[in-house]
């Protein structure tokens, strides 16, 4: 092999902005004075967890709704599956799927008829076998024609996240997945996404300020603080650079400003 | 969902699932199914005696026999067809429920469209017992009306979409402080459309506003059908071209509005 044709097989920039679950370049979001995301990039390997953490208004919620295309950015630009967000979503939506805390499913309709309208938005094949695996891996069982108005926040949560995992996503965006639960459904939820990323070789984001959740899922770690990427690496990476053991303390060194002195004493 | 894949394909089968959630949610809900039968029946009961009344000592409106009650339940298809589109509409905001559709390969149109078909669903539902109604109890037969019925159903009821489509992207843009709108905005239309009176009762300069709203063709054509036996085809189709561009129109604002959304991040608060 030739060194051009090494070189032409080496993948460019581009190959790997196109090949990324998702590619954020020079993103930024203004709402009237507040910068709410401040000029930040990155692009996630397809079968990656990454977790975005940041304190209260550090720009995560923002950062996802872009790449969902909820929110139009100020500029920059997103890319997810290849496709550029929001132009051409009609291409992408249908291959992924999200959960949050500022969304809910409808209360009045019971959990087998809310799953059964998504899977008809999603056009899921063999729907009603769909549902009952999902009822099956989640547990869902107990209440699957029970309103979804009459459940707890846990079983609300695995309800939200079957309706999540309905189309199979290839790219799961996760805010806050195990926010109001206790600790015991928050694991068995844990446990389940990284299955499913294992099995189905998927890409999750998700923000969090669970940091035991961050440390147990994620295999890369983006901290947000102002709307600005203030660090970007493995959990172990970002740990031994702020000279701390576990990313709790990372997070308060970095939400207190305690930033280059950790990393001072680091060094 | 995104309101620049107007281009590709519309799904049927992503409007049938729409179509299915409100229906769940119907018939979960005996009060939102009883509400549907109550306004209507109401209305027609009211202006039913009111036009019994007046045509015991009135010898104009003894000749003009049913033009109220013919009004009352032709305002009532552009009102409940409107509120029909609009609430299904706001079940969406109420349960935070935007999100999940916005995120979903569910397209502006296909929404669009699912909430008329719920607002045919919701207005059959009301306006069909109320007609009944009008029948047994003040032998008035809408039906009797005949073709020209389907005319000022088609024009009222497409005016109702405009002005739904139009309160929707209101609601979506603002978040559920702009809630009123929805209830309130036909109140608005009630007098310039001149559904219990011709227009020449309306002050000369008022008239052109008037003839500008579709609903009031409607109106002035059920009474000449009623007083002079006469169908008035021209009117029918000036309503339907007004119609038209204000379908366009408020399909057009959605669009914006939806756009105005995102870059305001209003799809994501949803509240007031």
């Amino acid at each position: 092999m030739t060194e051009n044709d090494k070189a032409s097989s080496r993948p460019t920039v581009a190959d790997r902005i196109s090949s990324a679950a998702i590619a954020v370049d020079h993103l930024v979001k203004v709402y009237k004075q507040t910068r709410a995301v401040d000029d930040i990039s990155f692009s996630l390997p397809r079968g990656s967890i990454t977790g975005l953490l940041g304190g209260n208004g550090a720009g995560k919620t923002t950062t996802i709704a872009m790449i969902m295309g909820l929110v139009l950015p100020t500029s920059g630009r997103v890319q997810v599956l290849g496709h550029r967000m929001p132009e051409d979503s009609a291409s992408v939506l249908g291959r992924m799927n999200f959960e949050s805390p500022y969304v809910d499913m409808p209360m009045r309709l019971t959990v087998r008829q809310n799953l059964t309208v998504f899977g008809k938005l999603y056009a899921v094949k063999n729907l009603a076998d769909r549902i009952a695996e999902l009822a099956e891996d989640l547990d869902l069982g107990d209440f699957i024609d029970r309103a979804n108005g009459k459940l707890s926040a846990g079983q609300k949560t695995r309800v939200a996240l079957a309706k999540a995992l309905i189309n199979r996503p290839e790219l799961l965006l996760l805010d806050e997945p195990t926010a109001s639960l206790d600790p015991d459904t928050a694991d068995w939820v844990r446990a389940h996404l990284e299955r499913y990323r294992r099995d189905n070789n998927a890409t999750i984001l998700l923000a969090s300020h669970n940091m035991l959740e961050v440390e147990r899922l994620c295999d890369r770690i983006i901290i947000m603080k102002r709307g600005r990427i203030e660090d970007d690496d493995t959990p172990e990476a970002i740990m031994a650079r702020y000279n701390r053991t576990t990313l709790e303390e990372v997070f308060l060194d970095v939400a207190r400003g305690r930033v280059n002195g950790a990393k001072e004493a680091a060094r | 969902m995104t309101e620049l894949s107007l281009h590709r394909g519309i799904s049927v089968h992503r409007i049938g699932a729409m179509i299915l959630r409100y229906w769940y949610l119907l018939m979960s809900s005996w009060p939102r199914l009883l509400e549907l039968l109550y306004w209507p029946a109401l209305q027609v009961i009211t202006w039913g005696f009111l036009q019994l009344y007046i045509a015991e000592n009135a010898n104009f409106f003894a000749r003009a026999g049913g033009t109220l009650i013919g009004a009352v339940i032709l305002w009532d298809i552009l009102f409940r067809g409107q509120l029909g589109f609009s609430i299904s509409f706001l079940e969406e905001m109420w349960a935070r429920n935007i999100g999940n559709l916005m995120m979903s390969p569910l397209k502006p149109i296909e929404f669009l469209l699912s909430l008329m078909i719920m607002s045919l669903i919701r207005l059959a539902i009301g306006i069909i017992p109320m007609t009944l109604l009008a029948l047994v109890l003040f032998h008035f037969n809408v039906y009797a009306l005949g073709l020209p019925l389907i005319a000022f159903f088609c024009n009222l009821i497409f005016t109702s979409w405009s002005v739904g489509i139009f309160v929707s992207g209101l609601v979506l843009r603002n978040g559920l402080g702009a809630e009123s709108i929805v209830w309130t905005l036909m109140f608005a239309i009630l007098p310039l459309a001149c559904v219990y009176y011709p227009v020449s009762v309306l002050p000369a300069w008022l008239q052109h506003v008037a003839w500008a709203l579709p609903p009031t063709y409607a109106f002035e054509g059920m009474r000449a059908l009623l007083i002079e036996r006469t169908f008035r085809t021209d009117l029918m189709l000036e309503a339907l071209a007004i119609n038209a561009v204000l379908l366009v129109a408020s399909f057009g604002a959605f669009l914006a509005l939806l756009r105005s959304a995102r870059k305001h991040g209003s799809l994501l608060s949803g509240g007031e």
